[in-house]
């Protein structure tokens, strides 16, 4: 198997949902200039409705097709997690927009231990495993294997960020969110309603949310009420890996923080396999003749790349990778 | 004045009774006791990084791990190491201070969210080395942690073990608290001391205006990296204290939340208010315990079984009530005199 063309697909995959996921930090680190720390589990409580839906569609024994079983799930998930963004906004972002920046950061920590743990009531403790319904066939292409939900996810994947970059560019709606993003009062002079468009960025973060939510639950199989937080932490790098505020940006960072994540467990194994290094390997040889490997970092350091990345993009180019600005004044 | 010495001699007095009203309710209270006063001293180590120079710190509890690991691993049967304390304690200040410094030189450029995430991510990367470093070479023992750590040991006079006095028996905890009050006097000391002292201005200052600070001479690189590797040094402190305290630690004392716990105490009590963060972390770390003993029962009476796991309801509250706090007090509870004013002027500005 090639694993280089593997982990390329792999990476493209989960980078398409994180980029997903990214979409709606960007979108309102645009406008507002704040960090919805709640997106993760908002993306987390899309995961956990759609199962809910899919498993009582399969139970009742409807018979219908699995596609549709899942769009329903989808379907279901959405405006729950509307409902939840716009409820974010109205009760930790809007009364604290004049408060001090730290304020607003707190409260939605609050909103999300209150949504992990109204999650956790509701959902329980131990993972949910994801019913498979979906037949998954597997397509080999010069080496590799991509399997249907894989293509699934980064259609679907393309077509919602082509569907946000048109509704941002070309509606009359999506104009008056870029004018708040340049600058709230003169677009509120222009007639702009900012509340409105801060909680609709707050409200189409949370679609967006709960769709790569349901999409991690049938890629991975599981679903769990902690599932929000390392997702939103890799998708919240992913936009300011790209440069926050960008809406390209976050589909770039995404798509480039997945391979990175991919092709940096697909080898790390292999590159720090002490054996092969030339001084070390000696000094170890007793060992290396009876395991074969000494391997320094395995794949369970996957976490550690999106963070490394994270914070060698800001140190060596602070705003980004097509951010433009970087606020003077924090 | 002399009213003040009264009030002062009064909570003295009734700091030291404490542990030996509390060892007859029962000892688990007295550890209760003992771990809000650790989580005071982080707090104030924090709230120098945080509080007063303004540097969002997300990932404080890694130099709280880099302490306890380093007593774990120098005094306990896992490397057949049993240094003395103090040796152990210093280097565990010491080790931290270099993480806190590591992680401040390349973040100095950045501000605000971005520092955040940045010291976010720099903490699970080291909870994610805790956990993993168990092989090839076996250095942290991985998510199991590291048992039978040495206890706090001063000559002859040991902290694990019940001695009398006077007639009055003093228990292993009752004895960590004594030690864990001087010690927080010290930060406390510190804290006051920094506040009025030229660095203590220089990191306001970069606080309210970075640029402003640096046009007015402030050598803003390093007056932030002090910041950085004195918060973190206390913070290696408290982690020396609670590895020799609890006897055991693992990766899992080491997770984001805690970092967040510790935050959420600062700006709950006053971001740079010395008191007002004492007040805060006493109050998170003694409101929950409060809940845990009580939710149950109440559940029972009121509806006669239970409903929700305690634990979860806890948190809830939690939750709750950071998001209230912020709402009705957004400067937090007890707010800097300095901070306050702005507030009040910041709201006068916009109400405008």
């Amino acid at each position: 198997m090639d694993t280089f063309l593997q982990q390329l697909i792999n990476g493209l995959t989960t980078g398409s949902v994180y980029a997903i996921v990214a979409l709606g930090y960007t979108m309102v680190y645009g406008v507002i200039q704040l960090i919805n720390f709640a997106h993760g589990e908002v993306v987390m409580i899309g995961a956990m409705v759609a199962f809910s839906v899919i498993m009582a569609l399969v139970g009742a024994g409807t018979g219908l097709p699995p596609a549709l079983v899942v769009l329903l799930g989808v379907l279901a998930a959405v405006p729950v997690c509307m409902a939840i963004g716009y409820a974010l906004e109205r009760l930790a972002y809007r009364p604290l927009r004049h408060a001090p920046r730290l304020a607003p950061l707190i409260t939605a920590i609050g909103m999300s231990i209150i949504l992990q743990h109204l999650a956790l009531l509701i959902w329980g403790r131990d993972p949910r495993a994801f019913p498979q319904i979906l037949e998954n066939a597997s397509f080999a292409i010069g080496g590799a294997a991509i399997s249907t939900v894989q293509i699934a996810i980064i259609l679907l994947s393309l077509l919602m960020m082509a569907g946000l970059t048109w509704f941002v560019h070309r509606t009359k709606f999506g104009i008056a969110i870029r004018a708040t993003a340049e600058d709230v009062r003169v677009a509120a002079l222009m007639g702009i309603d900012a509340n409105r468009v801060i909680a609709a960025t707050f409200v189409i973060g949370a679609a967006l949310g709960a769709v790569a939510g349901v999409m991690v639950g049938t890629y991975y199989g599981i679903a769990h009420y902690t599932m929000g937080f390392v997702l939103g932490l890799k998708a919240f790098s992913a936009a300011v890996l790209g440069g926050i505020g960008n809406l390209a940006g976050a589909m770039l960072g995404g798509i480039v923080l997945g391979l990175v994540e991919a092709l940096g467990t697909g080898y790390i194994s292999e590159i720090s396999d002490l054996c092969q290094w030339p001084l070390v390997g000696e000094l170890l040889t007793e060992r290396c003749a009876a395991e074969g490997h000494v391997i320094l970092f395995g794949s369970n350091y996957q976490d550690v790349f999106a963070f490394l990345v994270l914070i060698l993009v800001l140190v060596f180019r602070p705003s980004g990778l097509l951010g433009e600005r970087v606020a003077e004044r924090a | 004045m002399k009213r003040q010495t009264l009030g002062l001699a009064i909570v003295a007095l009734a700091l030291l009774a404490l542990p030996l009203v509390l060892t007859q309710i029962g000892t688990a209270w007295v550890r209760i006791a003992n771990l809000a006063i650790l989580f005071i001293f982080l707090s104030l180590g924090l709230n120098i990084v945080v509080g007063m120079a303004g540097l969002l710190d997300l990932g404080y509890v890694a130099f709280y791990a880099v302490g306890a690991y380093t007593w774990a691993l120098l005094a306990s049967p896992h490397f057949d190491l049993h240094l003395p304390f103090w040796v152990i304690l210093p280097l565990g200040a010491l080790f931290a201070c270099i993480a806190g410094a590591v992680l401040g030189a390349p973040t100095l450029r950045l501000r605000g969210d971005y520092l955040a995430i940045v010291t976010l991510g720099f903490g699970e990367i080291v909870r994610i080395f805790m956990n993993n470093l168990s092989a090839p070479f076996n250095i942290t023992n991985g998510p199991k942690g590291i048992t039978r750590i040495d206890g706090m040991r001063i000559g002859d006079f040991n902290f694990t073990q019940t001695d009398t006095l006077l007639g009055i028996a003093f228990t292993g905890p009752a004895k960590y608290y004594y030690l864990l009050l001087l010690l927080l006097l010290g930060v406390i000391v510190v804290n006051l001391r920094l506040q009025n002292s030229r660095i203590g201005r220089a990191w306001v200052a970069i606080r309210e205006d970075e640029i402003a600070a640096k046009a007015v001479g402030i050598n803003t690189r390093n007056v932030k990296l002090l910041a950085f590797a004195m918060g973190a040094s206390f913070g290696g402190i408290a982690g020396g204290m609670f590895a020799a305290m609890q006897g055991f630690v693992s990766p899992e004392s080491f997770v984001l939340n805690e970092s967040i716990m510790i935050l959420a105490m600062i700006v709950l009590g006053g971001m740079g208010n010395v008191w007002g963060v004492i007040a805060g972390a006493l109050l998170l770390s003694f409101v929950p315990e409060f809940l845990r003993y009580s939710v149950e029962p109440l559940q029972r009476a009121v509806f006669g079984r239970m409903l929700i796991d305690p634990e979860v309801l806890r948190m809830l509250l939690f939750g709750i009530a950071l998001v209230l706090t912020m709402r009705f007090r957004p400067a937090g509870l007890w707010p800097e005199k300095r901070h306050q004013r702005e507030m009040s002027q910041a709201l006068e500005g916009t109400g405008a």
